[in-house]
C-alpha cells in the first residue's frame, strides 16, 4: 500500500490504543464507586438535606410549598452542602519512565498513565475537577477524560523528569507520579510551591522489578534510556549491594519530604496490579489532613 | 622416512611475529555488554572493588596464536615426504603415455611433467616431450622452455597409446635420461620400449596410484541392460555409480537412470544390471561414470540398445468386425508400445531388415520365402511362430524337421478342457533355469485348452522353454545360424488358450523381442561401406559433433570395433544410413591389466603416496581454533547464555566435523531453501496481484506500479485489500500463491522452458487467471501482426489455453463490479479477448444474457496496455498521462473500472454471474 495508506493505519492504531487506555482506566475507577463529597451541613448541593422553618431572610424562592402546606408555618427545603475538589495529575513524560525490564511487563510510563487516568476518571465520576500540570486549571465533567487521556500520552525527550506543579489550584490535590530516579531537587522545589498554597497530595514511586532487583553480572555499561548517561563496571554483581543501599536511601528521603509536606508516599512495582496502588491513592487522597 | 618440506618457505618468517602479536592481543580487554537501565543515575559514582582481569586470558591467547601459527604454516605449503627431484644432467627425455588412462588425473600428470621440464631448464638440460599416442616419429631434443609451450598444448588422446613397439624403433641415438610418466596399464609394446630406453641411459617411471575406471560393455540381456565396469588396478570396496543419459522427449540431453556396482576390496571387474522401460532403453544414448573424466569411463550406446523392428504375418484373411478374433490382434497390443511392427508381404518386410518376424499361425511358405527367411534367420533374426488351426491341420514339420520349425509336431494336437473331451484346461508349470522366461511369474488363471503337440525327440527336452503343467511343451526353440526360431504351440489369439489376455503374454514378447540383439557386424561385410562420425568422443571423454571429420571406411571401423579406436578413427557414434554403430575406448578385445615392470626399475610415485599436502590440514585446523576462539570469547563476554551455550557445542561439533568430512556440506543443499519460504509467507498473507517478470527492468517497474495503483483502488472501493504486489519468476516461483498474473508481452521476451509451461499450465487448470497485455493496442484486430502479437503468439502456443473469441457485451467481465462496456487501457481498443462460451450457450428466455461458461476464463488478452493506465507512485499520484485533459482522467477511471471488474471476476468466479440470475430465481420461486 502507499505511504498515504500506512499513515492512516498507524494513526489509527494509536487512536486505538487510547479507547484500550480509557477502558483500562475506566475499568479500575469502576471499583472506587464514591459520589461527591457530602460536607454533612446544608449547603450548595443536589441532595435534600433536611426542612426548616422559613425564617426572616429566607427568600420566598426558598419556601418549600408542599411541605410547608402540610403544617401551619412555612418551611424550607435545604440541601446538603456538596464541594468539588480540585486535583491536579503530574506524570513523568521523561525517558526514563519508558524503561521496561521485561516485555511481559507494561513500561514504567504506561503503568503511571493507567494509574493516573483511571484515577483522574474515578475522581470526575466522583463530581471532583481533574486537571493535568500543563493543561490548565483543572475542571470538572466527563467530557474532560478524553482531554485527560490526550494529555497523559505526551512524551518528553529529557532523561529524568522535572515536576511542576503551577497548574494547582489553592488547597486542592496533587498527584505526582515518577520514578523518581533523577535529581530530586526539582521536586522538592515544586512540593515547596504547592505546600504553600495549601496543596497535599500523593506521590507514587513507579519501578520496575529490575531496578529493585538488580539482576546484573559481569562487565556492563549501563545506560540511561536516552542514552545521555552511561556508566560503566567490570563486575555488575560487585554493585548490587551498594546500589540497593542507595535505592533505599532514596526512598528513604522522598519518605522524608513528604512527611514534612503532609504527602502521602506510595512505591508502586509495575508487575504488581495495579487496582491496590488506585484503591491506596484515592483513599489517600480522600483523607483529611 | 618422514620429511616435510615448505613450497614457500619465507612465509614461515611470519612465525617471528608471534611474539609481537602475544604482546598485542594480551592487553585487548573482553568486550562488554550494553544494557539499558533507568536507574543508572544511582550507580554514578560507585567505583568497582575487584577489578576484572582486562586482559585476555593466556588460554585464549594460546588458542589465537596457534591459530595464527597454523595458518601461517598452512601457508607456507607444507608436503610431508616431498618427492625428491630427477638429480643428473645431459639430454632428458619425458615419455608421458597420454592416453584415455591418463585423462582422470590429466591434471596433476601435465603439472608433474611442467615441473620435470622447469627444473631440466633450471639445469640447463636440453628435453624432449614424446606423447605416445601419437604416430611414432624420432623426438628431438631442443630447450627446455619451447617444450613447457609444447606440454601446455598436448591433450590426452581418447584411445590408447598401442604403438609403443614403433616408439622403441625411433628413438635417437645416443645417451639420454628418462623420465616416464606411466597411466598403469599395460599396453602392447610397454616392455621392448621400456627396454630401448634403458639401453639409452637411466630410466625412471612415475606411475601415479589412483582407481582406474572403465566401462567396457553395454549389451541387453534378457531384457536387461548389463554393463561391466573394469578396474584393472584394483582397489578399496566401493559403490560405483555409472549413469544412463539420453535425449528426453523435447530432445534435451538428460540423466535416464543410475547403475551401481558393488566392488569388492580388490574386485576388477564388475557388472551392474538395470531393467528399463523399453521406451527409456530406446533413448539410452551414453553411459557414464560421473566424475571420471575419461573417455574409458564413457561408453557410447549405438543399434543394439534400440528399439526392434517386428514383422507381423498372419495366415488368416482379415475378417471384418472380429478384431478381437483376429490372431494378431493381441500381438499388435503388446507390441505397439514397444517396438517398430512392420506390416505386409514377407518378402517386402524381410527388406525392411526386422529383428523379429513373427508368423501367427502360418503353415506353409513358398520356396523363396522359406529360403530368403532362412537366410535372415541365420543372419542372427529371431523367427516367433504361433500355432493355430491352419498349423495343426497342415502336415508342417510332420515326418521330419522343418527348418523353420523348432520341432517336430505330431497329427492333430489335443484337445484338454472342451465340451467334447475329459480333463480341465492345463495351466503353466513355472519357467525353468536357462529359458529366457525364467522369474516371470505365472499368473494362476493361465490355462491352455487345446494346443499343438510336439514329436517326441530325443532334443525336445533342451529346445523346450516353456511347459505346461504336466510336461508338455508349450514354446520350443532352437538355434539356427546366428539366429532362433521359436514356436508357441498356441494360437496368438485367445481362442485356444487365456495366455494372450494376461500380462504374462507382453512379458513373454519382451523377453523373446529383446533377446533378439542387433549383432556387431563382421567387419569384412562392413567392406566399402562409409561411416560418418556422428559424435566423437575427446581424451576427457566429452563428447562433440563429428560433422567435420572425415568419413570412415567400413572396414577400418570394423576393425576400430575389435581393436579399440586410434587416431584414424576416434572413438564416438558412426552412422551409415539408418544404422548407427559406437566404437568405445574399451573393446571387447582390449584386456585391461596393471603395468608389470622388470624387477629393479624403481617406480615413483606407487612408494612416495605418502607425498601428502599438508596445506588443507593446516589451515582447517586454524579455522577450527579461530570458530572456538570466538566461541570462547562469547562466553568470556557472557553472552553465550544456556541455550547459546548448546547452539555454541552443536556449531563446534559441526565445525570440528566438517572439514573431517567435505560430503557431510553436501548433503544439507537439499534443506528447505527460507528465501523461498519467505516469498511464500509474503504471498499468502493476503490477496497479491502479480505480474510476470520479463527481464526488462522498465516493464517490470511499470509491472509493479500499475498492480500497485490497482491495489490501491481495489482497497479504496471494494472489500479486496491487496497486498502489494510481487513480481514471479515463472521458472521457479511458486504460481499457485497468486489468484491473478499480468503478463505484458514485450518483443524478443526469452520463451519459458518447458517446465515453465508445466507450471503455467497446471496453475491455469487449477483457476489462475492471465492477464496478456501486448501494449500495442492494435493487436487484437485480426490480422495486423506486431512484433509483440508475434511474441504473445510464440508464447501462447505451448500454454493450455482454450478457444477464445471476443468479449460478448454480455460477458461477466462488463458486469462483475462496474457496468461497464469498454476496458481501456493507455489504448482504447474495445476488442478484448477471453474463452469463448459454449456452443450450445443461448440466451435463455427471460434471462438478461447468454449463460456464460461457469468459470473463471483462464486467459485474457488484450493490447491496451492497462499498466500505464493504473500506475500510480506511492503517494498514489498517477505516473502515465492518459489522453487529453477530462477525457484522459476519465479513461483512466474506467481503466480502473476494468481491473476492478477484472479482479472481481477472478476471486469470485461466477458468484456475479449467477446474481445477476437472482431476479429470475426470485420470481421463479414467487410462482
Amino acid at each position: 500500500m502507499t505511504r498515504a495508506g500506512t499513515l492512516r493505519v498507524e494513526a489509527e492504531r494509536l487512536g486505538q490504543s487510547l479507547p484500550a487506555l480509557l477502558a483500562e482506566a475506566e475499568r479500575l475507577s469502576s471499583a472506587l464507586s464514591l459520589g461527591l463529597h457530602g460536607r454533612k451541613r446544608a449547603g450548595q448541593g443536589a441532595d435534600f438535606w433536611q426542612y426548616r422553618p422559613a425564617m426572616p431572610g429566607d427568600s420566598a424562592r426558598s419556601i418549600d410549598w408542599r411541605r410547608s402546606a402540610r403544617s401551619d408555618a412555612p418551611f424550607v427545603r435545604e440541601r446538603e452542602w456538596q464541594a468539588s475538589q480540585g486535583v491536579t495529575l503530574w506524570v513523568d513524560p521523561s525517558r526514563s519512565m519508558q524503561f521496561q525490564g521485561a516485555s511481559a511487563r507494561p513500561t514504567k510510563a504506561g503503568r503511571a498513565a493507567v494509574l493516573a487516568l483511571s484515577l483522574g476518571i474515578s475522581l470526575l465520576k466522583g463530581g471532583e475537577r481533574v486537571g493535568v500540570e500543563g493543561q490548565g486549571r483543572p475542571r470538572a465533567g466527563l467530557a474532560q477524560i478524553g482531554a485527560l487521556a490526550q494529555a497523559l500520552g505526551v512524551l518528553q525527550g529529557d532523561e529524568y523528569g522535572r515536576p511542576s506543579l503551577k497548574d494547582v489550584v489553592t488547597h486542592g490535590r496533587a498527584v505526582v507520579i515518577s520514578d523518581f530516579l533523577g535529581d530530586l531537587a526539582p521536586l522538592q522545589t515544586a512540593l515547596a510551591q504547592a505546600a504553600d498554597k495549601g496543596v497535599r497530595g500523593v506521590m507514587i514511586q513507579t519501578l520496575d522489578p529490575v531496578e529493585e532487583n538488580f539482576p546484573f553480572d559481569g562487565r556492563t555499561i549501563f545506560q540511561s534510556v536516552g542514552g545521555g548517561i552511561s556508566f560503566e563496571t567490570q563486575e555488575a554483581g560487585d554493585l548490587r549491594a551498594r546500589y540497593l543501599d542507595r535505592l533505599a536511601a532514596r526512598k528513604a528521603e522522598l519518605a522524608a519530604m513528604a512527611r514534612a509536606l503532609g504527602w502521602h508516599l506510595m512505591c508502586h512495582h509495575t508487575d504488581a496490579p495495579a487496582l491496590p496502588a488506585l484503591l491506596w491513592a484515592h483513599q489517600a487522597l480522600g483523607q483529611k489532613r | 622416512m618422514n620429511a616435510v618440506a615448505f613450497v614457500q618457505p619465507l612465509l614461515l618468517l611470519g612465525l617471528v611475529a608471534l611474539p609481537i602479536l602475544w604482546l598485542i592481543l594480551r592487553a585487548v580487554p573482553p568486550a562488554a555488554k550494553r544494557l539499558r537501565f533507568a536507574a543508572v543515575m544511582l550507580l554514578l559514582g560507585l567505583k568497582d572493588e575487584t577489578r576484572q582481569a582486562d586482559r585476555t586470558p593466556w588460554w585464549l591467547l594460546m588458542l589465537r596464536i596457534v591459530a595464527l601459527g597454523a595458518a601461517i604454516i598452512g601457508f607456507a605449503g607444507p608436503v610431508l615426504n616431498p618427492t625428491p627431484q630427477t638429480p643428473g644432467s645431459g639430454p632428458l627425455l619425458v615419455v608421458l603415455d597420454g592416453g584415455w588412462a591418463d585423462a582422470a588425473d590429466w591434471g596433476q600428470r601435465s603439472e608433474k611433467a611442467a615441473a620435470i621440464l622447469a627444473e631440466a631448464e633450471r639445469a640447463g638440460r636440453v628435453v624432449a616431450l614424446v606423447q605416445l599416442t601419437q604416430a611414432p616419429q624420432t623426438p628431438v631434443f631442443q630447450a627446455a622452455d619451447a617444450a613447457i609451450a609444447r606440454l601446455s598444448a598436448t591433450e590426452p588422446a581418447p584411445w590408447a597409446p598401442d604403438q609403443m613397439a614403433g616408439w622403441a624403433d625411433v628413438l635417437p641415438d645416443g645417451d639420454f635420461a628418462t623420465f616416464w610418466l606411466s597411466d598403469g596399464l599395460n599396453h602392447p609394446g610397454r616392455a621392448a620400449l621400456r627396454a630401448a630406453l634403458a639401453a639409452r641411459g637411466d630410466v625412471r617411471v612415475h606411475q601415479s596410484p589412483r582407481a582406474l575406471l572403465a566401462l567396457s560393455g553395454a549389451q541387453i540381456d534378457d531384457g536387461a541392460v548389463v554393463l561391466t565396469l573394469q578396474r584393472p588396478l584394483g582397489g578399496p570396496a566401493a559403490r560405483v555409480e555409472a549413469i544412463a543419459r539420453g535425449p528426453d522427449p523435447a530432445g534435451i540431453d538428460r540423466e535416464l537412470a543410475r547403475f551401481i556396482f558393488d566392488l569388492g576390496a580388490g574386485d576388477v571387474q564388475g557388472e551392474a544390471r538395470l531393467l528399463l522401460p523399453p521406451e527409456l532403453r530406446n533413448r539410452l544414448n551414453r553411459f557414464e561414470i560421473p566424475g571420471a573424466r575419461s573417455a574409458g569411463a564413457v561408453r557410447l550406446a549405438d543399434d543394439s540398445l534400440k528399439r526392434r523392428k517386428v514383422a507381423i504375418l498372419s495366415g488368416g484373411t482379415a475378417k471384418e468386425g472380429l478384431t478381437l478374433l483376429d490372431q494378431t490382434h493381441y500381438l499388435r497390443q503388446a507390441l505397439v508400445p514397444s517396438t517398430e511392427v512392420i506390416d505386409g508381404a514377407l518378402g517386402d518386410v524381410l527388406k525392411a531388415s526386422p529383428d523379429v518376424v513373427i508368423l501367427a499361425d502360418v503353415a506353409r511358405l513358398t520356396g523363396t520365402d522359406t529360403a530368403a527367411l532362412t537366410e535372415w534367420v541365420e543372419k542372427g533374426g529371431l523367427l516367433l511362430r504361433f500355432a493355430g488351426p491352419r498349423l495343426a491341420a497342415s502336415d508342417v514339420s510332420r515326418a521330419e524337421l522343418d527348418p523353420l520349425m523348432p520341432v517336430r509336431l505330431r497329427e492333430g494336437g489335443r484337445e484338454i478342457g472342451g465340451a467334447m473331451s475329459w480333463g480341465e484346461p492345463r495351466p503353466l508349470a513355472a519357467f525353468g533355469e536357462g529359458s529366457p522366461f525364467q522369474g516371470l511369474e505365472i499368473p494362476p488363471e493361465v490355462t491352455v485348452s487345446e494346443q499343438v503337440l510336439a514329436q517326441p525327440d530325443p532334443d525336445l527336452a533342451a529346445r523346450t522353454i516353456a511347459a505346461l503343467a504336466d510336461g508338455t511343451p508349450l514354446v520350443t526353440r532352437r538355434e539356427l545360424g546366428a539366429g532362433q526360431v521359436v514356436l508357441v504351440h498356441v494360437t496368438a489369439n485367445a481362442e485356444w488358450s487365456t495366455l494372450p489376455l494376461s500380462g504374462l503374454f507382453v512379458q513373454m514378447l519382451e523377453r523373446l523381442a529383446v533377446s533378439a540383439g542387433g549383432a556387431v557386424p563382421k567387419p569384412e561385410t562392413m567392406k566399402g561401406q562409409t561411416w560418418a562420425p556422428l559424435r566423437v568422443l575427446d581424451g576427457f571423454g566429452i563428447a562433440r559433433p563429428g560433422e567435420d571429420l572425415a568419413g570412415v571406411d567400413g572396414a577400418v571401423l570394423g576393425g576400430a570395433l575389435g581393436t579399440g579406436p586410434g587416431a584414424d578413427v576416434p572413438p564416438g557414434v558412426y552412422t551409415q544410413g539408418a544404422r548407427s554403430l559406437a566404437v568405445n575406448v574399451v573393446t571387447a578385445q582390449t584386456v585391461l591389466a596393471p603395468a608389470e615392470w622388470p624387477a629393479g626399475q624403481a617406480i615413483e610415485g606407487m612408494q612416495t603416496d605418502g607425498a601428502r599436502d599438508l596445506k588443507g590440514v593446516f589451515i582447517g585446523a586454524a579455522l577450527v581454533l579461530v570458530l572456538g576462539d570466538i566461541l570462547a570469547a562469547l562466553w568470556l563476554s557472557g553472552r553465550l547464555g544456556a541455550a547459546g551455550g548448546r547452539v555454541a557445542g552443536i556449531a563446534l561439533a559441526l565445525a570440528l566435523a566438517v572439514p573431517l568430512n567435505p560430503r557431510s556440506a553436501l548433503a544439507q543443499d537439499s534443506a528447505a531453501d527460507p528465501a523461498r519460504d519467505d516469498i511464500a509467507i509474503a504471498a499468502t498473507e493476503g490477496v497479491v496481484l502479480a505480474y510476470v517478470r520479463t527481464g526488462d527492468a522498465a516493464l517490470d517497474d511499470l509491472s509493479a506500479a500499475g498492480l500497485l495503483g490497482l491495489s490501491d483502488r481495489l482497497t479504496e472501493r471494494t472489500s479486496i485489500e491487496p497486498l502489494l504486489p510481487m513480481g514471479v519468476d515463472i521458472e521457479t516461483d511458486e504460481l499457485a500463491f497468486f489468484p491473478f498474473l499480468y503478463w505484458p508481452v514485450s518483443p524478443g521476451q526469452a520463451l519459458p522452458s518447458p517446465r515453465a509451461y508445466d507450471r503455467l499450465n497446471a496453475y491455469l487448470r487449477s483457476g489462475g487467471m492471465i492477464l496478456f497485455d501486448t501494449r500495442d493496442g492494435d493487436l487484437s484486430g485480426v490480422g495486423t501482426a506486431t512484433a509483440e502479437g508475434d511474441t504473445l503468439r510464440a508464447i501462447a502456443a505451448g500454454l493450455d489455453v482454450p478457444a477464445l473469441n471476443v468479449i460478448p457485451a454480455d460477458h461477466i467481465l462488463t458486469r462483475s463490479f462496474y457496468l461497464i462496456q469498454n476496458f481501456p487501457g493507455r489504448f482504447d481498443s474495445p476488442v478484448l479477448w477471453v474463452e469463448a462460451a459454449p456452443a450450445q450457450a443461448e440466451a435463455a428466455e427471460g434471462m438478461p444474457f447468454a449463460p456464460q461458461n461457469d468459470g473463471v476464463t483462464p486467459v485474457v488478452i488484450g493490447g491496451n496496455d492497462w499498466a500505464s493506465a493504473w500506475a500510480t507512485d506511492e503517494y498514489g499520484v498517477a505516473l502515465y498521462p492518459i489522453g487529453r485533459g477530462a477525457g484522459g482522467e476519465r479513461q483512466r477511471e474506467t481503466a480502473y473500472r476494468f481491473g476492478i471488474n477484472l479482479i472481481m471476476h477472478v476471486l469470485t468466479g461466477n458468484y456475479k454471474s449467477d446474481q445477476v440470475h437472482v431476479p429470475a430465481l426470485l420470481e421463479r420461486l414467487g410462482e
